[in-house]
């Protein structure tokens, strides 16, 4: 084929573009959306409680992905420090994914039971006080704020239709579960879950 | 371990994905081998016919790649085809050098293991006493607690409000290598319950009389009303002396440090405050993330901490 004749022919022209652009998401992207590796969750997974789903919008809210992934890569140096590396079914109740790019702070994918409530408290009112080094904002306002979980049986439900195991019981129950909750309560639930599924590196 | 990285594709998926990369790779080469050549040679005077595109009087013409160029463009073919012979890529075809993400890091974790586990091997044999005073082990063992333990105990090991002080002579939960051993590997978690229940004048009476026990400034009358209350409730788990135990991680009342002294709070203002609340001490246990003989080396560093002056 000659070039002339594609460039004289704007139609074949856009028809070749996407062509060129797809290619490579049809082989790449498009095989993932069947295959059991990245839709069957890992053996033990649990969808989020609506606490730890309030403290995960908390986390989304204040910009957390920001600076911390959740992304451990099957590095010796990553998985000496933080863990497992991550796989894709730890991720299937995921929406959106929160795995981030940029790690100002550390990687939080396993950052479950890693340290106590006490500590993450004492951390978030003001990582000063337990990390003299860190650079990270304190977050005092999560410790003055308290949920109403008015809208969590709402999230529960959209997580639902997208294919999140939530049964009518714990959605109905969301409300009770959450009302009156600081926000530093709901967002330690949710860290203290992260990676906790998978465990050890040795 | 092995199987998460996933089982392989169904055949459709193979091949479509086989299709697809070979496919893209071939009408790559094929565009480019069937314009290699141009159709607008010049005429025997030498004039040359353009495209006919023309800008402020230049036209533009029609001449085949230049041959380094073109060659450059055969070479990312050739490139492709053999990372595809090599490397996974074409559907489940694992090339032909058997790599993969997670054999690599098995590789490398493996390499790691070969050179370092001799050492850590070497220090497990060593009781934890003698290990302490082994500068060089506890120089390994310091990193290890500054990755893993200074985040909540400091990195001078001094501790802070709700972290226990490594360097001093209190020991919630026992000094002996073994109990350090358990700790480390186990986890703790003290529970002081809230005694809100007793009523705020008992709860006054109690602080009094724990301040006496540490020679705090108190009110004698209010302290010796707390005394009967403190063998009544008290004294099961901080013993009826009040110098705590060890087994269940009660502390000793008796030594005047404040495990939960806020900074610039006032002693009695705590003690009220535990009284009131309760405390919820965790100690998230660490043999999962440092494995056996690390902890081992960690203990025989908290060890030295306190023994070691």
């Amino acid at each position: 084929m000659k070039h002339e004749i594609i460039e004289k022919n704007v139609g074949l022209l856009v028809v070749l573009i996407l062509v060129v652009i797809s290619f490579g998401g049809l082989a790449e992207v498009v095989p993932l959306f069947f295959q059991k590796q990245t839709n069957e969750p890992v053996e033990g997974l649990e969808p989020l409680s609506a606490l730890e789903l309030e403290g995960r919008d908390i986390y989304r809210r204040e910009g957390c992905v920001g600076c911390h992934s959740q992304m451990i890569r099957p590095f010796r140096a990553e998985t000496e420090r933080y863990g497992h590396y991550s796989v894709a079914g730890e991720g299937v109740y995921e929406y959106n994914f929160l795995w981030g790019s940029k790690r100002t702070g550390p990687d939080l994918a396993r950052v479950g039971e890693r340290y106590s409530d006490d500590w993450h408290r004492a951390h978030l009112y003001n990582p000063r006080d337990v990390v003299p080094e860190s650079i990270m904002p304190a977050y005092p306002w999560l410790f003055e704020n308290t949920l109403d979980g008015e809208d969590t049986p709402a999230k529960m439900r959209t997580l639902k239709t997208l294919g999140v195991p939530y049964t009518d019981e714990q959605i109905e129950n969301a409300t009770a579960e959450v009302k009156g909750t600081q926000e530093i309560t709901a967002l330690i639930a949710y860290l203290q879950q992260l990676g906790t599924v998978l465990k050890g590196t040795r | 371990m092995s199987n998460l990285w996933g089982d392989s594709l169904s055949g459709f998926w193979s091949t479509w994905i086989i299709v697809v990369t070979l496919g893209t790779i071939g009408l790559s080469a094929w565009f480019l081998l069937s314009n290699r050549h141009t159709d607008k040679t010049p005429d025997a005077d030498g004039n040359v016919e353009t495209t006919g595109h023309a800008a402020d009087g230049i036209e533009e013409y029609d001449n085949a790649l230049p041959k380094w160029w073109f060659q450059l463009f055969i070479g990312t073919v050739i490139f492709a085809l053999g990372y595809l012979v090599l490397y996974p890529g074409l559907g489940n075809f694992q090339g032909i050098l058997g790599w993969s993400q997670e054999g690599q890091w098995e590789q490398e974790v493996a390499q790691a293991e070969e050179r370092f586990a001799p050492i850590f091997e070497q220090y497990q044999e060593i009781p934890i006493p003698e290990l302490a005073k082994d500068k060089e082990a506890m120089q390994v063992a310091e990193r290890i607690f500054l990755n893993n333990c200074a985040v909540c105990h400091g990195s001078n090991a001094k501790g802070g409000y709700g972290f226990p002080n490594l360097t001093d002579d209190d020991w919630l939960y026992g000094s002996e290598p073994d109990n350090i051993v358990t700790t480390l590997t186990n986890g703790r978690n003290g529970l002081m319950p809230s005694w809100q229940q007793l009523g705020e004048d008992n709860i006054e009476n109690l602080t009094q009389f724990v301040l006496s026990m540490s020679a705090e400034d108190h009110d004698a009358a209010r302290a010796e009303k707390g005394q009967s209350t403190f063998t009544s409730v008290c004294a099961a788990c901080h013993s009826p002396d009040g110098t705590g135990n060890t087994a269940l991680g009660a502390p000793n009342l008796t030594d005047n440090i404040w495990l939960y002294q806020k900074p610039g709070q006032a002693i009695p203002d705590s003690i009220r405050q535990t009284l009131r609340n309760g405390r919820n001490g965790h100690m998230p246990a660490q043999a999962a993330y440092i494995g056996e003989e690390r902890v081992h080396l960690v203990a025989a560093y908290v060890y030295s901490l306190r023994y070691n002056d």
